[in-house]
């Protein structure tokens, strides 16, 4: 590609090539169809035609490609979970993102960090050394260490005792990455219109048809479509195309603000986490610092900024990096998040029969991407969930199995 | 929304109060466990105006918000024994 720069520098006739092709026509009928161009569906449109060989399939996006949560998330990836389930889920996800580059020949600007998760009560502490050991047992390299080794690795923290939370200690997470979020939709959303996978965007879904228990297609803004299969994967409005298909979720939706500051020097390697100030922190390729907290106050379907959040965000980020006063906030925004009641998200077969669901990932699913599309693919392909996502099933609330993950979700919520 | 009407203290800053959830139909007790995991975790997450239960923190008063989760903002807030608000809360009395 530099080279095809240098050679065609005088040639005002040649164009990059377009990464996708315009939108085709809206066939009658297709093999899959996966609501939502999210970094989910379009990771499994690309397994579903890679593994499977099913590539009559159509992904449809209401607004523009990767839009939604996949171009609002923090980029961070990283598998220090606390159920088994969890870590084993997150493990093969970081394995996939690792060769992802080289897999789509798109560069995703992998870059490993680190990623220390602060403790500064005891609670946390107990709560690190949990996660620690259960990764540990599962070949995932993470240790709970002291301030000594928090000092060595980032110098530029404040560990002073005189402050509010002082750091008693940190969960330390070697392969946590940071990932160009971007890249990676459409890394995924070219290699699988190469191989035949269609991409409709602006293209809303406005109904799901259905004969008796059975998912027959969906009604769109541009007619009605029938498929064999149907997978939502519409972070930000599952409930909404849930109530479509005739089913409830235990999902509440609530905005999750994030900001960047103005481009600095790089100064900060690792990523930064704490869970009692409600704050995470990196900085980008661009020098920017990427900020995030809490998810909101309460459920709401909208996208704005509010001054409370960054208020809030700034008066513990300066907690751990004083110096950081003089620097501008540029950019605020939200994302819609779907938030389950045991921060785990909901994953596989639903009550309405050749209809599947990738929902339910509330603050954590770019970091997902990869494993999504590989299982989901699975699933679909062959109409049952595979082992991975088992846990994670939509009727695991009716059996009262929840999956805890609240305790590794990077901010208290 | 950055002002909440409370019932009971008047128009107070929003960071005075906490969300509790949807005003659902609670089952009978002796209702299965399939029917109380449906109140217990499921929640109709409308796009829209919805009846939801908030508390005022500082007085640990409990009153019922009508809201617009698109718009973000207050439709109305009514007492628990406001007659408004009666038929949504008449499944919740065990018999």
């Amino acid at each position: 590609m530099p080279f095809a720069l240098l050679r065609n520098r005088r040639r005002p006739d040649v164009r990059p090539p377009r990464i996708l092709p315009d939108r085709p026509a809206l066939a009658h009928t297709y093999d899959v169809i996966i609501v939502g161009g999210g970094g989910h569906g379009l990771a499994t449109a690309y397994y579903l035609a890679k593994h499977h060989g099913i590539r009559n399939v159509a992904v449809l996006e209401r607004g523009y490609l990767a839009g939604g949560n996949t171009a609002r998330n923090t980029a961070i990836v990283r598998s220090n979970y606390l159920t088994p389930e969890g870590v084993k889920f997150y493990a093969e996800s970081v394995r996939l993102f690792k060769q992802l580059s080289h897999e789509l020949d798109f560069n995703i600007m992998y870059s490993e960090r680190g990623h220390l998760t602060l403790a500064h009560t005891d609670a946390a502490i107990r709560t690190s050394r949990w996660r620690a050991e259960v990764n540990k047992h599962l070949s995932v390299n993470s240790e709970l260490i002291g301030p000594d080794e928090i000092r060595r690795i980032c110098p530029q923290l404040n560990l002073s005792n005189e402050v509010r939370y002082p750091v008693l200690g940190a969960l330390y997470h070697p392969p946590g990455a940071i990932v160009r979020h971007d890249a990676v939709a459409w890394g995924y959303a070219a290699a699988a219109s190469r191989l035949g996978v269609e991409i409709h965007v602006d293209t809303e879904v406005t109904g799901i048809l259905r004969e008796g228990q059975r998912a027959i297609g969906v009604e769109t803004s541009r007619g009605r479509v029938h498929a064999g299969r149907i997978l939502q994967a519409v972070a930000g409005s599952s409930s909404r195309l849930a109530d479509m298909a005739g089913f409830r979720l235990p999902i509440r939706t609530i905005p999750l603000q994030a900001c960047v500051s103005q481009p600095l020097k790089p100064f900060l390697d690792p990523i930064i986490v704490s869970g009692s100030l409600h704050v995470y922190i990196s900085q980008s390729a661009r020098g920017e610092l990427v900020m995030g907290g809490a998810i909101d106050p309460y459920p709401l379907y909208s996208s704005r900024s509010t001054l409370d959040f960054t208020e809030g965000l700034m008066g513990h980020m300066l907690e751990l990096f004083p110096f950081l006063a003089e620097v501008k906030v540029m950019r605020q925004w939200a994302g819609i998040a779907d938030m389950t009641p045991d921060f785990s998200p909901i994953m596989g077969l639903t009550p309405v029969e050749n209809y599947f669901i990738d929902a339910g990932w509330g603050t954590w699913g770019f970091k997902a991407t990869p494993v999504c599309g590989t299982q989901l693919a699975a699933t679909v392909a062959h109409g049952r969930p595979t082992t991975l996502i088992e846990p994670f099933a939509l009727e695991r609330f009716s059996r009262f199995v929840q999956l805890g993950e609240r305790g590794a979700a990077s901010v208290g919520h | 929304m950055k002002i909440l009407h409370c019932p009971l203290n008047g128009p107070r800053n929003i960071s005075e109060f906490a969300y509790l959830g949807e005003v659902k139909s609670a089952p009978f007790p002796d209702a299965g466990t399939v029917e109380w995991a449906d109140f217990v975790f499921m929640e109709r997450n409308p796009a829209g105006p919805v009846h939801e239960w908030w508390i005022h923190l500082a007085t640990n008063y409990v009153f019922i918000v009508e809201r617009d989760t698109r718009s973000d903002t207050v439709l109305g807030t009514y007492r628990v024994d406001d007659p408004r608000v009666a038929p949504l809360l008449a499944g919740q009395v065990a018999p």
